[in-house]
């Protein structure tokens, strides 16, 4: 299953290498220390009943580099996004951006410190047009502000904004969409627009929640690109993805997530032959047929800690 | 069949004090509903509280008509913030539970035995705008006609119609001001998609707070009209039904267009004296134009709101967007 290192040392940009290159004397374990996080989580937990969804007792997000969240299906990782991002509360911990702790900052002001989500199901505003959904993302607008608003004394400011937009929209080939209605954008395409309106604000982490879901092969490709890019502009990269092949052509750094926790830590090579993912995907017995006493251990353990639970709760 | 009066009449009331109070209305919603997703069911409830708020400043307590309207608009203002501050984080549905119930609840309140003395109990108040009508400067009646059609408004009605319609004039500008801007943008965003504004750093609820605030105080503008040209107030005045009737022409005239709600209300208003006109002449007389097995001149005065319902569900099949909006707009379907 290990990638010959050879070969994925070939055609890598500048910046790939230089992000490799930090991180070569990072452990390879879970909650590793980095030379430089922008992003450090301590004992966050998230529990949905009797369910914990995050129980994630250290991580630490190195600055620069392209960092793939992935897991099983189920094992939190959207969860963890919405409590770093401030778009949903975890019962306890603490976790800081920048060394700036962001417990209990609302999402919007999480977004305000230069760190930019998207979305699972893409969030465009289908009845805006492009251009408008693009002039939405920047920050810091004086006409939205109520009596500047009224007033009309944002002119100016629009008209840079404008000028980036369209420079945006130009990098991510949707200047011929610019007049649509985001509604009428096919899947991939709202994926690029979302992408490049969250740009607009100029963030320093960009968080990506599954960029290719949904995304036919050929603008793949060019997604792929896009996210490279990103890091070549010197922005820090944290994205959760299924899609194998993506984590392992543009991901510098891989955390695995399994059951709420952080089970492995460590360049795609290194993680990907790691036997304790290769677990959590395909479970623990995938290559080995259980026998009939194994079976029978297991099914008297299962009703040992139903009884026992049931007691408890009488 | 006198068809000269009938026309009179409905143009009466196409342009007269009933359309000016529905449209103001009708634009607050406009920035609640129309722009901002807001479903609010008790901008009733913002009008009372404004229409009290002038009424009972100046007749009950006998103070200054013009610091009676800043009471009236303080009030709208206090209770946008007092409903918006718990319910605003709440999905759409439940505030629109919760304003009809606040609505009500204020209608009940000001209606109430207990405080007969300030809100005057279900006889409500009067004598609060003598002085916007010593302010008339116009000297007699007004009248223009065309052949056997004409509009006639006395020397009152006519002082009341004309500011009538300088402050819906003054609000369509405000609200075209507004909803061209990025704060407008913002507001047109959170109807979409609140979750995508948030993570592009913008604060919803103050947001939200705001369009609530906003739309409120248009209805205020309502509320200080229907006081006005009625020269009293009840309660009866703030039903749940006006609240549905200024729903009707925004939809009608079309949601999130700055003239949907006026030309809305003009329509609305002209279309029921126009039905409610024609339905009591054919219905009238010895020997009726409508047989009598149909309809009868008792029922007349009834059947032209079921012709307006029917005509709002049809209007919403063949044309959803209402008169002024944007077909496209209502086609996509973002999810």
């Amino acid at each position: 299953m290990a990638a010959n290192p050879t070969l994925s040392e070939q055609g890598r940009s500048e910046s790939s290498v230089a992000a490799s290159a930090t991180l070569r004397d990072v452990a390879r374990e879970p909650g590793a220390k980095k030379p430089d996080p922008i992003i450090v989580v301590d004992k966050v937990t998230r529990k949905f009943g009797g369910l914990t969804a995050v129980n994630v007792e250290h991580i630490e997000v190195q600055r620069g580099v392209i960092t793939a969240l992935i897991g099983p299906n189920g094992a939190g990782k959207t969860t963890f996004f919405n409590l770093l991002t401030g778009f949903d509360k975890p019962n306890t911990g603490n976790w800081s951006f920048n060394g700036k702790s962001l417990k209990g900052i609302p999402a919007y002001r999480v977004a305000r410190r230069g760190m930019i989500r998207t979305f699972q199901l893409t969030k465009v505003l289908a009845k805006l047009t492009v251009i408008e959904n693009m002039r939405l993302g920047a920050t810091g607008q004086r006409g939205e502000r109520f009596l500047p608003g009224l007033l009309g004394l944002w002119a100016d400011q629009e008209r840079a904004n404008t000028e980036k937009a369209d420079a945006l929209l130009q990098r991510f080939l949707l200047i011929k969409k610019r007049e649509d209605f985001a509604g009428s954008l096919s899947g991939g395409q709202r994926k690029l627009l979302e992408m490049a309106r969250a740009l607009m604000a100029d963030p320093e982490l960009v968080m990506l929640d599954e960029p290719m879901a949904g995304v036919n092969p050929a603008l793949k490709q060019s997604l792929l690109g896009h996210v490279k890019s990103l890091r070549d502009e010197g922005r820090t990269v944290l994205f959760v993805e299924h899609d194998m092949d993506m984590v392992r052509d543009i991901s510098d750094w891989v955390i695995v997530m399994a059951q709420g926790q952080i089970i492995a830590e460590g360049p795609p090579d290194t993680v990907m032959s790691n036997q304790q993912v290769i677990d959590a995907y395909l479970g623990s017995h995938h290559d080995a047929a259980l026998t009939y006493e194994e079976e029978e251990q297991m099914l008297a353990e299962a009703r040992e800690a139903e009884a026992k639970e049931s007691e408890e709760n009488k | 069949m006198d068809w000269g009066a009938i026309l009179s009449n409905a143009i009466r009331s196409g342009v007269g004090p009933d359309a000016i109070v529905y449209a103001l209305a009708a634009i607050g919603l406009n920035v609640h509903f129309g722009y901002t997703g807001l479903l609010n069911f008790g901008q009733a409830g913002f009008m009372a509280v404004a229409a009290y708020g002038l009424a009972a400043t100046v007749a009950t307590f006998g103070l200054s008509f013009w610091l009676a309207l800043l009471v009236g608009l303080l009030a709208t203002v206090l209770l946008a913030l007092l409903l918006g501050i718990p319910t605003l984080r709440l999905r759409a549905d439940y505030l629109a539970i919760t304003t009809i119930a606040a609505a009500e609840l204020i209608r009940l309140l000001l209606g109430s035995v207990t405080l007969k003395e300030y809100f005057g109990a279900r006889d409500g108040l009067q004598q609060f705008a003598s002085t916007f009508y010593a302010l008339n400067p116009f000297d007699g009646r007004f009248h223009l006609s065309l052949g056997s059609v004409g509009v006639n408004f006395s020397r009152n009605d006519t002082w009341v119609v004309f500011v009538g319609w300088m402050l819906v004039v003054v609000s369509c500008l405000i609200v075209w001001a507004l909803m061209r801007s990025p704060w407008g943008r913002v507001l047109r965003s959170i109807r979409e998609d609140e979750d995508a504004v948030r993570s592009l750093g913008k604060n919803v609820f103050g947001y939200k707070m705001q369009a609530l605030i906003l739309g409120g105080l248009f209805g205020a503008l309502a509320g200080f009209m229907v006081g006005i040209k009625q020269a009293a107030i009840a309660p009866t005045d703030f039903a749940t039904d006006t609240t549905f009737f200024a729903y009707t022409i925004l939809l009608l005239g079309g949601a999130a267009r700055v003239l949907g709600p006026v030309v809305g209300s003009i329509i609305f208003w002209f279309l029921i004296q126009f039905l409610g006109g024609f339905f009591t002449q054919a219905t009238r007389g010895d020997n009726p134009l409508m047989p009598t097995w149909l309809m009868t001149d008792q029922q007349a005065s009834l059947v032209r709101f079921i012709i307006m319902g029917l005509a709002l569900m049809l209007l919403m099949v063949f044309r959803p967007q209402g008169i002024f909006g944007d077909r496209r707009e209502i086609a996509i379907d973002g999810r």
